[in-house]
């Protein structure tokens, strides 16, 4: 409960973060809401030799339609998502998800950068970035690059991002990621998803699975199962098949992907045309 | 109008909910340091050596203690040969117990030092559970002990004559789960011990208890030995338990000469904070075809972790006394079992004993329900101990129900619950395949409370059974009430402020209740066993009767009238039938310490008295509840739907407090049954040690609750309140499992342990495909 030592830095805004970043080097770690990584310091889990604060750096707090797009900044606050207008209308399943985090104090703290950067499968948004077919805008010294969200998740609570890069924007198509749904399973509301599933129907369906392996589960075959049409059941079963489940106190593998196969079919169902 | 059973807002309240509240952490005392143990990582292992240095060189730590260092203090009091070390020595029992303590200036710099101290161990087996410690070659805890059972109560008779004669019998296994208290505030503690003696904060349910214990300890004298339980966060009977931080922050603060503080993190609370429950059951209940009950025969084997704590050892014997509920049962045979393992020890948790026996008897009779085919509410009403019958004496001596009225509790319970209609939409559901499962469990329960008798707590290492009270009158009128109750968060103030209002006829905003300081507070015993009410209560009524009379002395002097002629209401002194002739209280208060204006015969300062309040009998609380679930027979997940319940704990005297303490009760006992569950590797590992593994449910993962009661007072009162703390935790787990069991029948399923958690309730599914 107590981490262990570490040196703070507070950023001004991105230009600064991201000169901190790659004078402090590969130990640093950047700290936007604090919901993910603070709690893994207390533990002990992980021990950054610096944080770098990113709190300021308003500039990337926004919501915005551009060419095609939602474009979330990604410091940008689950409450302030949740309550976007514009991303209920474009990207719905983007901010009925994000409703489902933890409860309304990590609401009002945690970042969707922060979610997508530390990495965690067992979170909400990887998943639903992964399902919807968002691509990851990433800036380090040398300039921007864009990652695709089915390329970013590299293993456990490890992604594409360098050291010295830092995840600045996440872009979600905004059109024809409709119909859709999101089914979580927890044992209390506030918790992580046992298991979850993202689906989203339109014409590039995409399915992914929360919780179901080392990092979110891209369903290749059941999403092509769901462009062509199949019946809920044959795509659940397709989709059940994915990742290799972690076991632990809530659900061993065998449970975690027989709830899979319910959530699936359930969500196929439930993004019905 | 009557203050008792009047719903007033907590006096409490004002200050907590603007964080003027003054907890252990809050105190900040100049020079004070901060105390940190370090943890075994081992569930039991021989310590080759513990190195120290190099955490007793960093910069801010002030000491790095070992076993060594308190070599010269006894251990925490204990069964003999089998106490719990301040330190651990030669071997650790479970993980977490501390091996060494290190002082520092403040909490940032002692994690680094326990980080910097060096532990060599060599494993040894370690026990999980009391099937593996009870195992022929199973490792022995205490090798002077020759194994791991620490005492055995044997059955008197195994009833085998009962047993072959009846014309039915059933049997059930049970695991009751553990636990752990987790109250808001975890184990905190403050020493200061200067030249005038020892002055001890602690987050802590009985301080006078811990004054008498500390003095004991260290051998000083209780004068010179000050305890005060400031602000509580919580207890739920972990916070009576002697845990060495008790000990060792006034040591440490004596050797260095500066204030000592100790508060736990979570995850050291979840790890180190006595545990509770943690039971097995072997249970036979033989019975007829009418559902009716002839014989009961019960084991019950206790985990008591790695230690045996008195309190711990004393809990089946409260199971065992409760076993046959709220029913007849024409012949019982009960036993038990106290057993080592390498985990936490196991003490009182919110019910203590009684949760265990209710969970028990509750399912034996929905098992003789299911048996019989009669409905589970026909073989508790054939089986009741009628309202006629009161007292009555059950098969143990220690349970001589004082007053009830069960049937009167079930009635009120199908009052507020359309029991048809719940089972016409259980049947209708059960083809349906899109619909979920709907189930129905009762709890019809009864509780010992208002510990207790003489002798009932001294059993438990405490000076004695009663609880003080006293009433100072102030010169204007308004008036401090001191209780040895210690409070952490039941609305004692505010409580004790309407029984004392109601008793003197003085303004309910005019009376403060002190408690909790054992230089202000003449003796007490403490808070738990929901005996606050009933008998600290008790003693405020009495003090505030004794006081009444003596002002009505003054008054009827001042007046110029008989005593018997007053009454006393919103602050004055009437003469019944003449209302113009009348003096306030505050001049009867005034002139209480002015001998001119008293009575021949009255001294000054009369108005203040002290009660030391016993009671002759336990009280034993009841009622009915009923729990509707349903369960998603895709995912196993359990939701529950509602929850009914009819309380009878006497006479209430809040019933906002009342309500609450219900509530929160059933919240603990909703997640026990469907949540909670310390869990340990086979290793002794502790796999729970966070929030985010020990699921303790929040407001949105419990249902609505829909409240009702009966009063049936206790007769061992003029009061005639029985208690209400543990109610809640006790009556409500069977609710939910037996409501869990029901919905499962159909497909054979008989009994569930807790939690009941979806994957278990899957493969229960899954089973019956």
């Amino acid at each position: 409960m107590i981490p262990a030592r570490f040196d703070y830095h507070r950023a001004a805004d991105a230009a600064h973060a991201l000169a901190l970043l790659g004078e402090l080097g590969d130990e640093a770690k950047l700290l936007a809401g604090g919901h993910s990584l603070v709690p893994l310091m207390k533990l002990g889990l992980a021990q950054p030799a610096a944080l770098v604060d990113v709190g300021d750096v308003r500039e990337l707090s926004y919501v915005d339609e551009r060419d095609g797009v939602l474009a979330v900044g990604a410091l940008t606050r689950y409450r302030d998502i949740e309550r976007s207008e514009l991303a209920r209308r474009l990207v719905p399943i983007l901010a009925h998800a994000t409703g489902r985090i933890g409860d309304p104090q990590v609401r009002a703290r945690g970042t969707i950068g922060g979610s997508l950067a530390h990495g965690d499968p067992a979170a909400d948004l990887p998943a639903v970035a992964v399902a919807t077919g968002a691509v990851m805008v990433v800036r380090g010294p040398g300039g921007e690059r864009h990652v695709p969200a089915r390329e970013f998740f590299r293993g456990f609570l490890e992604t594409a991002l360098q050291p010295d890069e830092m995840l600045v924007e996440v872009r979600f198509p905004a059109s024809g990621v409709e119909p859709w749904a999101y089914e979580k399973f927890s044992r209390r509301a506030q918790d992580y998803a046992i298991v979850g599933v993202a689906v989203v129907r339109g014409p590039e369906p995409g399915i992914a699975l929360v919780n179901m392996d080392s990092t979110p589960v891209f369903c290749a075959a059941a999403s092509a199962a769901l462009g062509r049409g199949e019946e809920a059941r044959a795509v659940a079963e397709l989709a059940a098949a994915d990742g290799r489940p972690p076991s632990d106190l809530n659900g061993d593998g065998a449970y975690r992907r027989h709830l899979a196969r319910v959530l699936t079919e359930r969500a196929v169902r439930a993004a019905a045309i | 109008m009557s203050l008792i059973g009047a719903k007033v807002l907590r006096k409490e309240d004002p200050n907590l909910v603007t964080g003027r509240g003054s907890f252990v952490d809050d105190l900040r005392p100049d020079r004070c340091l901060t105390m940190a143990f370090v943890p075994s990582t081992e569930a039991h292992a021989r310590v080759r050596s513990v190195d120290a240095s190099e955490a007793a060189a960093l910069p801010g730590v002030a000491a790095v203690w070992t076993a060594a260092d308190v070599a010269h203090l006894p251990p925490c009091p204990g069964l003999p040969g089998l106490e719990r070390p301040l330190l651990a020595s030669d071997v650790v029992r479970f993980v977490g117990e501390p091996v060494a303590v290190v002082v520092a200036e403040d909490r940032y710099l002692a994690a680094d030092a326990v980080a910097a101290v060096v532990v060599d161990y060599e494993p040894l087996p370690a026990v999980v559970g009391v099937q593996a410690a009870l195992a022929a070659d199973a490792p022995a805890l205490f090798p002077a002990l020759g194994g791991n059972l620490v005492f055995e109560q044997p059955w008197e008779s195994d009833l085998a004559d009962v047993f072959a004669a009846a014309p039915r019998t059933a049997s059930l296994h049970i695991v009751n789960n553990r636990c752990a208290p987790t109250p808001i505030e975890p184990n905190a503690c403050l020493a200061d011990w200067g030249p005038s003696g020892l002055t001890l904060w602690a987050a802590f349910q009985a301080p006078h208890h811990l004054r008498n214990k500390l003095a004991e300890f260290f051998g000083i004298a209780h004068d010179e030995t000050r305890v005060i339980a400031p602000d509580v966060g919580g207890g739920f009977g972990a916070k009576i338990n002697l845990v060495p931080e008790l000990y060792l922050a006034p040591a440490l603060s004596r050797a260095l000469g500066r204030p000592v503080k100790y508060v736990q993190t979570r995850s050291e609370c979840l790890q180190a904070m006595y545990h509770g429950r943690a039971q097995e059951q072997d249970v036979d209940v033989a019975f007829d075809d009418d559902g009716r009950l002839l014989g009961l025969r019960f084991m019950v084997t206790q985990d008591n972790g790695g230690y045996p704590d008195p309190g711990g050892m004393g809990l089946p014997a409260l199971t065992t006394a409760m076993a046959t509920g709220c029913y007849k049962v024409p012949r019982v045979a009960v036993g038990w079992r106290n057993v080592v393992t390498n985990t936490t020890p196991v003490a009182s948790y919110r019910g203590a004993g009684r949760p265990e026996a209710t969970f028990m008897i509750e399912r034996v009779v929905d098992l003789v329900a299911d048996e019989t085919g009669l409905d589970p509410l026909e073989v508790r009403r054939r089986n009741f101990i009628q309202p006629d019958e009161f007292p009555y004496a059950t098969s143990s001596p220690l349970a001589v129900y004082d007053s009830g009225n069960y049937p009167g509790a079930l009635d009120e319970l199908l009052r507020i619950l359309d029991y048809d209609a719940v089972r016409q939409e259980q049947r209708r559901n059960l083809d349906d395949d899109t619909k979920p499962l709907i189930g129905v469990g009762f709890s019809t329960w009864v509780e010992i409370a208002g510990f207790g008798p003489p002798g009932s707590l001294e059993a438990f290492g405490h000076l004695g059974s009663w609880e003080s009270a006293q009433i100072r009158v102030q010169p204007d009128g308004s008036a401090i009430v001191y209780t040895g109750a210690s409070p952490h968060g039941q609305g004692t103030e505010t409580t004790f402020a309407q029984i004392a209002a109601d008793n003197l006829g003085i303004p309910f905003e005019r009376i403060s209740v002190r408690h909790g300081d054992t230089a202000t507070v003449l003796q007490g015993i403490g808070t738990m066993g929901s005996r606050c009410t009933a008998i600290a209560g008790e003693g405020v009524r009495a003090a505030a009767t004794t006081v009444l009379g003596r002002a009505k002395e003054i008054a009827a002097h001042l007046l110029e009238a008989d005593p018997a002629d007053l009454q006393a209401e919103d602050g004055a002194f009437t003469v019944r039938g003449t209302p113009a002739r009348s003096v306030s209280w505050n001049d009867v208060a005034w002139a209480s310490f002015r001998p001119l204006d008293l009575p021949e015969g009255m001294t000054p300062g009369s108005l203040e008295t002290s009660v030391f309040q016993q009671v002759a009998n336990f009280s034993f609380p009841s009622g009915a509840y009923a729990c509707v679930v349903e369960v998603d027979r895709h995912t196993g997940r359990v939701g529950v739907r509602g929850f009914y319940l009819v309380d009878d704990c006497g006479t209430v005297i809040n019933p906002l407090l009342a309500e609450g303490q219900v509530q929160g009760g059933i919240a603990q006992g909703i997640a026990q049954a469907l949540f909670e569950e310390v869990s340990y590797d086979p290793q002794g590992a502790l796999l729970t040690s966070t929030l985010m593994d020990y699921l303790v449910p929040a407001a949105p993962d419990l249902p609505g609750f829909v409240s009702s009661r009966i009063c049936t007072p206790t007769p061992n009162s003029v009061l005639g309140a029985k208690g209400i703390g543990e109610s809640g935790s006790i009556g409500s787990p069977p609710a939910v499992v037996n409501a869990v069991v029901d919905a499962l029948a159909h497909l054979g399923v008989r009994h569930v342990d807790m939690p009941v958690t979806p994957q278990k309730v899957w493969r229960l599914l899954e089973g019956a495909r």
